[in-house]
């Protein structure tokens, strides 16, 4: 890479290292990286300090930096990125702060299953899952949408999904933002963008999208845990995937102008992949307008594929999803741009949080909550990788220092290509079923990249979140089955 | 001279490319970014799509040029493999894109490229022609 982080990182706490102000003459703000000391080894071998720091020139930026444990390498903010600017300070918006796949998310899902009703029907289960779910490089689904049908996707959601009858109402109330942000604008979307949306509802992608089954293992905290209807044994299932090629689409097509607009707005950054427009310029309410159309397909696309999932285990199990007791525990974006309310220097302000491989995490108390964990803080999903382990976290009061944020993963360590080269000769397949894992895959490729040591491990991540007091161990869920695009 | 060489990146997907001209920059880009992507064996020159692209400058242009080749991929499934650039100048592009029509259960997409990045993308000149840095997420 031709940028090297060649700063000094004051360690300012147990788990909180600064990059100062000075580093580079235009940083606005210092930067800020959670983490401890064994940690942030890797991270400056990986460079991303330079990537936190480039962010600290955007305009309107308050407080700090932030980069959560999981941080690494990315492109404009890493990957792990928080970034807070205020509105009436001229504060800007980047796509380059969200990412291309926007509102890439998890969900997790409980059932009144217990490993042991699982484990004999395990191959069963993941054969209907990566049979009904449609996975892989440029997976279609089976649900086909015109223009218009796919405006009302943009604008309504999950909750265009639940009143097409994929899924229950109470999932609504379960989702970070009910499932659907207000604010979508489906005029500021490209052709484009819909014409590559028009068939991927309900489609898990590539990549380090997944859906597991899983079993808990462990509980931290049994009052938590019993309000998020989660107890030891248990099996559940998780999602992860996004907006697919809408996201995409939108995100390239807004960086693109972007770029072109720098002069006009007279922004000076370093890095042209955090190209940014003031979030109050007509340009940058048309990029919000058109991330959140892109944020509710995502929302939309978890719903239908919870729908399918719920199907497989029904025909696998012999029961229905309801009595299978298949709730939506919650579902949380973790690559998003938010208007949210903080005090800062004592006065109210609205900034545009960007989040990119963070997670909201809010409070016990926070009035957006669903009065179901209002008393207890959000439910905060991390998924690991597919061959150690998960968390369930909930938010705390100490994390409004990262506007209320935290980690949104394990956080890559190898390149694809390493990871690729490192496991050559080695049967995934085969080591994953040692562990009692059952997995199946689209693309082989996919399998090596994704084996767990190109993976920071997620429990020393959680534990630095838990450590710096951001976010809540509740529980931990080991994988039985995996579903890999 | 080698047409391009992937460097590491911890998350997504980098290369290096190279050309004795802008021009062959240009296609070299493109071929890499597939090449990365999809195996391009025995393809046949089946499908020719011109493209003409502005932007303020070659960086852009670069990125722009590559976006457009992969949108074309995902939405008519044509995996490009050759590209005659017939004009470059710092802010146009008279180019041409030649492939092939891949059917979707072909299996020769290895790895979803969602797009090129304008992350850190300089084009420098060399002694002996230029060399520019791509990140493609994936």
């Amino acid at each position: 890479m031709t940028q090297t982080f060649t700063g000094n990182l004051e360690k300012i706490g147990d788990y909180k290292w600064r990059i100062p102000k000075g580093y580079l003459p235009g940083m606005r703000v210092p930067g800020i990286i959670y983490s401890d000391e064994k940690m942030l080894k890797s991270i400056v071998r990986d460079n991303a300090p330079q990537q936190v720091a480039n962010a600290a020139h955007l305009p309107g930026i308050v407080k700090a930096s932030m980069a959560m444990p999981d941080i690494h390498w990315g492109y404009g903010l890493p990957i792990g990125g928080v970034v807070a600017t205020d509105i009436e300070a001229g504060g800007v918006v980047t796509p380059g702060g969200v990412g291309y796949d926007i509102n890439c998310g998890v969900r997790l899902i409980s059932t009144k299953l217990e490993g042991d009703d699982v484990r004999p029907h395990a191959k069963e289960l993941v054969d209907a899952l990566f049979r009904i779910v449609p996975t892989g490089v440029g997976s279609k689904g089976r649900i086909k949408v015109d223009i218009s049908e796919e405006k009302n996707i943009m604008i309504k959601g999950a909750k265009w999904a639940v009143q097409k009858g994929y899924g229950w109402q109470e999932d609504l109330e379960r989702c970070e933002e009910n499932g659907f942000i207000d604010g979508a604008d489906p005029s500021a979307v490209s052709q484009r963008a819909y014409q590559r949306g028009r068939d991927q509802s309900g489609t898990l992608g590539s990549g380090n999208h997944f859906l597991e089954v899983q079993e808990v293992d462990e509980i931290y905290n049994e009052d938590i845990a019993k309000t998020f209807g989660i107890k030891k044994g248990q099996v559940t299932l998780m999602v992860h995937t996004g907006s697919r090629g809408v996201g995409h689409q939108i995100c390239g097509d807004y960086a693109k102008r972007m770029v072109n607009l720098l002069s006009r707005y007279k922004i000076n950054i370093p890095d042209r992949q955090l190209s940014c427009v003031p979030v109050k310029s007509e340009d940058g309410q048309a990029y919000l307008g058109a991330m959140r159309c892109a944020a509710n397909y995502a929302w939309a696309n978890r719903q239908v594929i919870t729908y399918l999932a719920r199907q497989a285990f029904e025909r696998v199990m012999g029961e229905s999803a309801e009595s299978l007791g298949m709730h939506l525990v919650y579902d949380v974006a973790h690559n998003i741009a938010k208007l949210e309310e903080y005090e800062i220097d004592g006065k109210k302000r609205l900034l545009c949080v960007h989040r990119k491989g963070a997670t909201r995490a809010f409070p016990p108390g926070h009035k957006d909550l669903p009065e179901r964990y209002r008393r207890v803080g959000q439910p905060v999903i991390i998924p690991g990788d597919m061959g150690r382990c998960s968390y369930l976290l909930a938010g705390t009061s100490e994390a409004e220092e990262t506007f209320y944020s935290t980690c949104h993963g394990a956080g890559r360590l190898m390149s694809r290509t390493a990871a690729k080269k490192a496991t050559r000769n080695r049967h995934i397949v085969q080591e994953l079923a040692q562990k009692g894992i059952t997995i199946r895959f689209t693309g082989r490729d996919t399998l090596h990249e994704e084996v767990s040591e190109a993976y920071k491990d997620v429990t020393d991540v959680v534990d630095i979140v838990q450590g710096a007091g951001i976010s809540l161990k509740i529980a931990r869920m080991k994988p039985l089955g995996v579903i890999k695009g | 001279m080698a047409r391009y060489e992937q460097v590491p990146h911890t998350a997504d997907l980098a290369a290096k490319i190279y050309g004795k001209s802008l021009s062959e920059l240009f296609e070299n880009a493109a071929f890499a970014m597939m090449d990365m992507s999809a195996d391009l064996e025995g393809l046949a020159p089946e499908e020719t799509m011109p493209v003409e692209l502005e932007a303020p400058d070659k960086e852009d242009l670069l990125v722009c040029w590559l976006n457009e080749i992969l949108y074309s991929l995902v939405s008519e499934n044509i995996l490009f493999f050759e590209f005659h650039v017939l004009s470059i100048t710092d802010g146009k592009l008279t180019a041409e894109a030649i492939g092939q029509r891949i059917g979707e259960d072909e299996g020769r997409i290895r790895t979803e490229i969602k797009a090129a990045t304008y992350h850190d993308v300089r084009i420098e000149k060399t002694g002996s022609g230029y060399e520019v840095t791509v990140v493609f997420d994936v």
